[in-house]
């Protein structure tokens, strides 16, 4: 996406700020990836991956790495104390039963609605939903870190997605490299702002109408 | 060893189970917890037209993807195939049928033929072609539910750390993931495990899966493939 390695970092720090201590939290590929670098020493979190750890820590150092204790990318990573591995069943049971409090993923669009669509990239071959729709459908709260726009410039919030969903009426935040949204039943509302930018140009960078939060915070 | 249960057979013994056509389900996720010596078994005993079973297609030299890229399977049924562009375009060109599950859904419908269940009650993906297809939906208690049916398969092949002559199961982290449940689904289930140990040296309470489960062990000759972060 051509997204410089500081504007990724400043996305992910402020996910990070949605993170309390005691959740259990599943991210996804990509700038989710690099939250976990932006949380405070004290913060205690459990980071589920869905193909069975609860508890997963960062990736080990070279030489290091346990082909046997992998992300669900089938990157190597580490357990931290009180980690648990459980099968596939139950790792999704965790998500369906509610027991997930947040997934953070990427996207390429999201509906003015909260309706997900990042499974299906257009002229591309259908790769899978792998473990997506259960996470955008069951997890307490679900956060997108995306671009505003495309490569093309167009707005990846929309009033209605033009791809195939992964699941309607799911997302609950938006953190793009312009700003913060939440959505709610009142619909799509800008909270945040990333400095140099204004509300015009994120109106001029929004496919969709939404309204504005009385004290807009704008993040340096 | 001693092998009082005749649970404990070589590669070669164990291939005779396979055959054209059948169907196989397998455990892993991304090749992690695939066994690698049964997915070479298969290649060179050169079987085809295959319906494999299994949480991905792995990628083209890991895991499954070793026997999808040959061209070695008619259908799939999984949940993603995206770390495997043969099997990608396999499916483009209509060599290979692919029906795809949500993950957790397909790890349900493998746990419910292993329970002897056939079928369970599913709201995830219901807004979703893909998922919906022409399956049966039912309503229980004023909700809708997709019928999502039960998988079995005529051999199920897992990894595991280590087993006892009885076939008692031990996984390695997460190189469980579906292995557990790809076990029980099995109409022949065979284990590949690292490790064969004396009966009584695994502690009842740590057995995952139970020899109940498992009718073959076969040693590993362990991974011999390169991962994608190496």
């Amino acid at each position: 996406m051509g997204m410089g390695v500081e504007v990724r970092n400043r996305i992910a720090k402020r996910a990070a700020e949605e993170i309390k201590n005691g959740m259990i939290v599943n991210l996804g590929i990509g700038i989710p990836s690099l939250v976990p670098n932006h949380l405070p020493e004290c913060t205690k979190v459990m980071f589920h991956a869905e193909n069975g750890i609860t508890g997963m820590g960062p990736s080990p150092e070279k030489g290091k790495e346990d082909e046997n204790l992998c992300n669900a990318g089938g990157f190597p990573v580490s357990a931290v104390k009180g980690a648990s591995y459980c099968d596939s069943a139950v790792a999704f049971g965790m998500i369906r039963k509610g027991r997930v409090d947040m997934t953070i993923l990427g996207s390429l669009q999201v509906s003015e609605k909260g309706d997900l669509a990042n499974w299906i990239v257009p002229g591309k071959k259908v790769p899978g939903m792998g473990g997506a729709m259960e996470l955008a459908q069951k997890a307490k709260k679900v956060i997108v870190l995306m671009n505003q726009t495309d490569k093309h410039g167009n707005s990846k919030i929309m009033k209605e997605c033009t791809l195939p969903l992964t699941s309607a009426n799911c997302v609950d935040m938006i953190i793009t490299d312009m700003a913060v949204f939440q959505i709610s039943d009142e619909g799509l509302k800008l909270m945040e702002l990333f400095a140099p930018h204004s509300v015009n140009e994120v109106r001029a960078k929004t496919g969709c109408s939404f309204t504005i939060a009385e004290n807009i915070r704008v993040i340096g | 060893m001693e092998n009082i249960f005749h649970k404990i057979i070589n590669i070669e013994a164990a291939m005779e189970h396979f055959y054209d056509g059948m169907t196989i389900m397998f455990g892993g996720f991304g090749g992690i917890g695939t066994p690698p010596t049964i997915i070479d078994g298969i290649l060179e005993k050169g079987i085809k037209d295959l319906t494999l079973i299994g949480n991905d297609s792995g990628f083209p030299h890991i895991g499954i993807g070793k026997v999808v890229s040959r061209g070695k399977a008619k259908k799939m049924i999984a949940s993603h195939i995206g770390s495997n562009p043969i099997a990608g375009q396999l499916m483009t060109d209509g060599k290979m049928k692919v029906e795809f599950s949500p993950q957790g859904i397909l790890a349900e419908r493998i746990r419910a033929g292993g329970a002897g269940i056939p079928a369970i009650l599913s709201d995830i993906g219901m807004d979703n072609d893909i998922v919906t297809g022409d399956k049966q939906r039912c309503i229980l208690n004023g909700k809708e539910y997709l019928v999502e049916t039960a998988l079995t398969a005529e051999i199920s092949i897992v990894f595991a750390k280590k087993a006892d002559p009885y076939g008692n199961l031990i996984y390695d982290k997460s190189a469980r993931n579906t292995n557990p449940l790809v076990a029980m689904a099995g109409d022949m289930t065979i284990a590949e495990v690292e490790e064969i140990v004396p009966l009584g040296s695994l502690e009842p309470d740590e057995i995952i899966t139970p020899g109940v489960f498992i009718d073959y062990i076969v040693p590993s000759k362990g991974v011999n493939w390169k991962w994608a972060w190496e």
